[in-house]
C-alpha cells in the first residue's frame, strides 16, 4: 500500500487477533453499529465505502464544482427566487452549514449539548463589526483579518464558559449555555459601546473592485460571499475530518459514548471536552463574522436564543456526529424558510416539533453517523469485510481514507 | 485582576452615561423594599424550581419544557380572569369575592399546568424511556418540546403580551423599617412557603413521597422492591405542574403584563439556577435557592442600575455556584450524588 493511504499497522498479530475475535462473534467492526444506526440514506454510505478511492475523489470533485456553480446555475426548481435572491440564499445556507459543522463538533462528536451557540455567532459578528465598522471607536483592521480574530476571541469565550461547567455532567452545560446566549443579547443591549438596536453599519468586506468600480463583495452580491464561505467551509471540513480521525476525535467519541468508561480508560475527559467546546465556539465565531460581513449590519436583534435552538435542530436533523449530515441539516434549515416563504412564519414550530419527532422516532437523523473504527478504520473494515466475503479477496480490499467528506 | 477589570470595563463606554453603576447609596436607601420584592420573586422562583428539582431527582433530566408548563398556568390564570371580567384596573371587591376569584384562578392554573406536565411526560419522555435513550436525546427532546409548546402558543395568541389584568389592589399591611409590606407580597410569600412545606412533608412522609425518593436513589432497586416506577414518574411531573400552576397565579398577580408566549423562558432559567443554587434534587434547597436568587437579583439590579441586570446577575450566580460548590448550598439529597 502506498504512502498516501497511511501506514498499515493492522497486520500485527494483535490487530489480526482482534479482527478475528470480532469475526468470531459475527460482528465485523462498523457493521453492527452501522446496521443499528442506519439513516434514510444508510445504504448510500455503505456503497460509498466500497467505491475505490479514485472514484470517490472524482465524485467529490464533481460535487464541489457543482456546489461552487450553484448560484450561477440557479436551478429552476431549487431556486428560491422570486421570493429571495438565490445567491444570497446560497450564502445563508453556506453559513448555516458552517454553523452546523461547528456545532456538530460539540454535539455530535463530544456529545455536549450547547444551547447558546448563537452567543458565539454573536460574539464573532460583533468582533467583525467593532473592528471594521466606521461606527465603532475601536481600531480598524481589514475585514479578512477579523475572521481569525473572531475565531480567537470566541474560542477564548468558549474556554471561559466551558471551564466552570464542563467539569460537571453535560446537562448543566445545556442550561449554562442557554443562559449565556441570552446574556450576550442583554449585554449587547445595555452596553453603550455595543450600540444596542442602533447597531453598526457599513461593515468592512474583502478588497477588490469589479470593472465598474463596484466592490466585488457588495452586500447584495451573494455569489462571491458564497464562494468565500464555501471555501472556508471546505477547509473547516478537511480539518474537522482530520480531527475526527485523530486521537482527539477518538477521545471525543469515547466521551460521547460513555464518559465514565472513557475516564477510566485514561482519556482526560475534561481537557477534551474543553477542546471540543472551544473549537466549536471558534467555528461559530467565524461563521458569525462571515454572516455579518455579507449583511453589512449588526445589531442586537438577530441573536436570540430561538435561533440557537434552530442550530441544534440543524445538527440533529442532519444526524449528529456526521459531517455530511451537518451540512445537509444546516443548509436545509436555512433553505426551507427561504424557499417555501408561505411556511416561513411557522419555522420555529416546525423545527421544534421536528426536534422532538426525530429524537423519539429516529434519533440518528437523516444521515446516521457511521460507528466504524476511525483512523485506520477503513483498512480494518475492508480487511475484515474482505475476509468475510471471500478469503481470497483479502489482498484486493480497496484501501483509502475515511471518506465521509 | 478584578480592580483592573473594573477600570477597563467603563472605558468600553463611548459616552459618559453609566450603563453600569455601583450605586451603594441607592441600594442602602431601597434595601428593604428590594428585600421584600426579592422575597416575593424568590418565592415564585422557588415554586418553579421545585418542579425542576423533583424531575431532575427522579429522571436525572433537566426538564426544559417546565418553563412552558409554567406559562400554560399563566394562560390559565389569564383566561380565568378575562372570563370573570377583570380589567387593567383593579375593581373594588369584598374580601370574600377576591378569595373566591383567586381560588378559581388557582384551580384553573393548576389544572392547566398539571395537564401540560402530564401530556408532556406521556408524549415526549415516556417513549424515550421505553427505548432507553441516552441522556443527550432526552435533553434535545426536552428543548424541542419546550419550543413546540412555545410556538403553538405563539401561533394561537400572537407575539404581543396579553392585556394586563389585575385582581385586587395591594393594600399596605404593616411597616418594616419605614418600608410598607403590602397584602400581595405577604400573600405570595406565605402561600408559597406553605406550599413548599406541604410538598416537603409529602415527599418525606407519605407513601408516594417515599416512592419518589426511592426512584431518585435507585430506579432499578426501587422497581424490584415493588415501587411502580412509571406511576412515580408521572406523579412527580404532576406535582411539579401543580406547583408551577400556583407559581403562575402569583406571577400574574405580581407582573400582570408578563403573560406572553415566551414569558416563561427566562423565568425557567432563573428557577433552574435557583434549584442548582440550593442543591438540585433537594426540596428545601429549592426554597432557599429561590429566595436567595430573588434577593441577589433584586440587589444586583439596584446596585448596577438597570433592571436588565437581574438576569445577568442570576446567570453569573449560577456559573459561580457551579464553579465553587456544584452540589449547591444544601447539597443533593433527593437522589444519589451526581458528581
Amino acid at each position: 500500500m502506498s504512502m498516501v493511504d497511511g501506514p498499515t499497522p493492522l497486520h500485527t498479530a494483535k490487530a489480526d487477533q482482534a479482527a478475528e475475535d470480532r469475526e468470531a462473534v459475527g460482528t465485523p467492526p462498523g457493521s453492527s453499529a452501522a446496521v443499528r444506526r442506519k439513516g434514510w440514506f444508510g445504504g448510500l454510505g455503505e456503497k460509498w465505502q466500497e467505491l475505490p478511492r479514485q472514484k470517490q475523489w472524482a465524485v467529490l470533485i464533481i460535487v464541489v464544482v457543482l456546489a461552487y456553480l450553484l448560484p450561477v446555475i440557479n436551478p429552476p426548481l431549487i431556486s428560491t427566487e422570486p421570493g429571495n435572491d438565490f445567491p444570497l440564499a446560497c450564502q445563508t445556507m453556506a453559513v448555516w452549514a458552517l454553523v452546523a459543522v461547528g456545532l456538530n463538533v460539540v454535539i455530535g462528536y463530544a456529545g455536549l449539548l450547547d444551547l447558546g451557540y448563537i452567543a458565539f455567532f454573536a460574539v464573532g459578528s460583533y468582533v467583525a463589526a467593532m473592528l471594521t465598522s466606521p461606527d465603532s471607536t475601536f481600531l480598524k483592521i481589514p475585514y479578512l483579518w477579523t475572521i481569525p480574530v473572531a475565531m480567537a476571541v470566541t474560542m477564548f469565550f468558549g474556554v471561559l464558559l466551558g471551564v466552570p461547567t464542563l467539569r460537571l455532567r453535560g446537562d448543566y452545560l445545556a442550561i449554562v449555555t442557554l443562559g449565556f446566549g441570552e446574556i450576550v443579547r442583554i449585554l449587547a443591549t445595555i452596553i453603550p459601546a455595543m450600540k444596542g438596536q442602533v447597531g453598526f453599519q457599513n461593515l468592512g468586506h474583502p478588497p477588490g473592485l469589479d470593472a465598474h468600480g463596484v466592490p466585488i463583495f457588495a452586500n447584495s452580491n451573494g455569489t462571491p460571499w458564497y464562494w468565500l464561505t464555501l471555501t472556508i467551509l471546505i477547509i473547516v471540513l478537511l480539518l474537522a475530518g482530520n480531527l475526527e480521525r485523530s486521537r482527539v476525535g477518538r477521545n471525543w467519541i469515547a466521551i460521547r459514548e460513555d464518559e465514565d468508561a472513557a475516564e477510566t480508560m485514561g482519556v482526560p475527559t475534561f481537557k477534551y471536552k474543553v477542546w471540543a467546546f472551544a473549537i466549536g465556539a471558534g467555528i461559530g465565531g467565524m461563521s458569525g463574522a462571515l454572516m455579518s460581513g455579507q449583511v453589512g449590519f449588526v445589531n442586537n436583534q438577530k441573536f436570540d436564543v430561538v435561533t440557537s435552538v434552530l442550530f441544534v435542530a440543524a445538527v440533529v436533523l442532519g444526524g449528529a456526529g456526521n459531517k455530511v449530515g451537518a451540512i445537509l441539516g444546516g443548509a436545509l434549515v436555512a433553505y426551507i424558510p427561504l424557499r417555501f416563504t408561505a411556511i416561513a412564519d411557522y419555522k420555529y414550530l416546525i423545527f421544534g416539533l421536528a426536534l422532538c419527532l426525530i429524537m423519539i422516532f429516529r434519533s440518528h437523523g437523516l444521515l446516521a453517523a457511521r460507528q466504524q473504527l476511525l483512523a485506520y478504520g477503513r483498512h480494518a473494515y475492508n480487511e475484515v469485510k474482505a475476509r468475510t466475503d471471500a478469503k481470497s479477496a483479502k489482498a484486493k480490499a480497496a484501501p483509502g481514507k475515511e471518506a465521509s467528506l | 485582576m478584578i480592580p483592573t477589570l473594573l477600570t477597563v470595563l467603563p472605558a468600553l463606554s463611548t459616552d459618559d452615561n453609566s450603563w453600569i453603576t455601583f450605586d451603594i447609596p441607592s441600594l442602602m436607601q431601597n434595601f428593604w423594599s428590594a428585600t421584600f420584592d426579592g422575597l416575593t420573586f424568590g418565592s415564585i422562583y422557588a415554586l418553579v424550581a421545585l418542579g425542576y428539582t423533583l424531575v431532575y431527582g427522579v429522571l436525572n433530566l433537566i426538564n426544559f419544557a417546565h418553563s412552558e408548563v409554567f406559562i400554560m398556568g399563566c394562560y390559565g390564570v389569564w383566561f380565568t380572569l378575562s372570563f370573570l371580567g377583570f380589567g387593567p384596573s383593579a375593581p373594588n371587591l369584598s374580601l370574600g369575592s377576591i378569595v373566591v376569584n383567586l381560588l378559581l384562578a388557582l384551580i384553573v392554573a393548576v389544572c392547566a399546568s398539571a395537564l401540560t406536565a402530564f401530556v408532556l411526560e406521556r408524549l415526549a419522555y415516556k417513549p424515550l424511556r421505553k427505548r432507553n435513550a441516552p441522556r443527550l436525546v432526552f435533553l434535545i427532546t426536552a428543548i424541542g418540546a419546550s419550543f413546540t409548546i412555545q410556538y403553538t402558543i405563539f401561533l394561537v395568541r400572537g407575539p404581543v403580551p396579553e392585556q394586563a389584568l389585575t385582581m385586587f389592589k395591594p393594600t399596605p399591611i404593616f411597616d418594616v423599617f419605614g418600608t410598607i409590606v403590602d397584602s400581595q407580597q405577604l400573600l405570595i410569600v406565605i402561600a408559597a412557603v406553605i406550599m413548599m412545606v406541604v410538598t416537603e412533608r409529602f415527599i418525606s412522609k407519605s407513601r408516594t413521597g417515599r416512592g419518589i425518593r426511592a426512584v431518585a436513589q435507585d430506579p432499578d432497586t426501587a422497581t424490584l422492591m415493588g415501587v411502580n416506577k412509571e406511576k412515580i414518574i408521572i406523579t412527580t411531573f404532576v406535582i411539579g405542574g401543580i406547583l408551577a400552576g400556583a407559581a403562575a397565579l402569583f406571577y400574574v398577580m405580581k407582573i400582570p403584563s408578563g403573560v406572553q408566549y415566551n414569558g416563561g423562558f427566562i423565568l425557567g432559567i432563573k428557577a433552574f439556577a435557583a434549584a442548582v443554587l440550593g442543591g438540585i434534587g433537594n426540596v428545601r434547597g429549592a426554597l432557599l435557592g429561590g429566595l436567595l436568587l430573588g434577593l441577589i437579583g433584586n440587589y444586583g439590579q439596584i446596585l448596577l442600575g438597570n433592571s436588565q441586570w437581574t438576569d445577568v446577575v442570576a446567570f453569573v450566580v449560577l456559573v459561580l455556584v457551579l464553579l465553587l460548590r456544584p452540589e449547591g448550598i444544601l447539597g443533593t439529597s433527593l437522589g444519589r450524588s451526581r458528581a
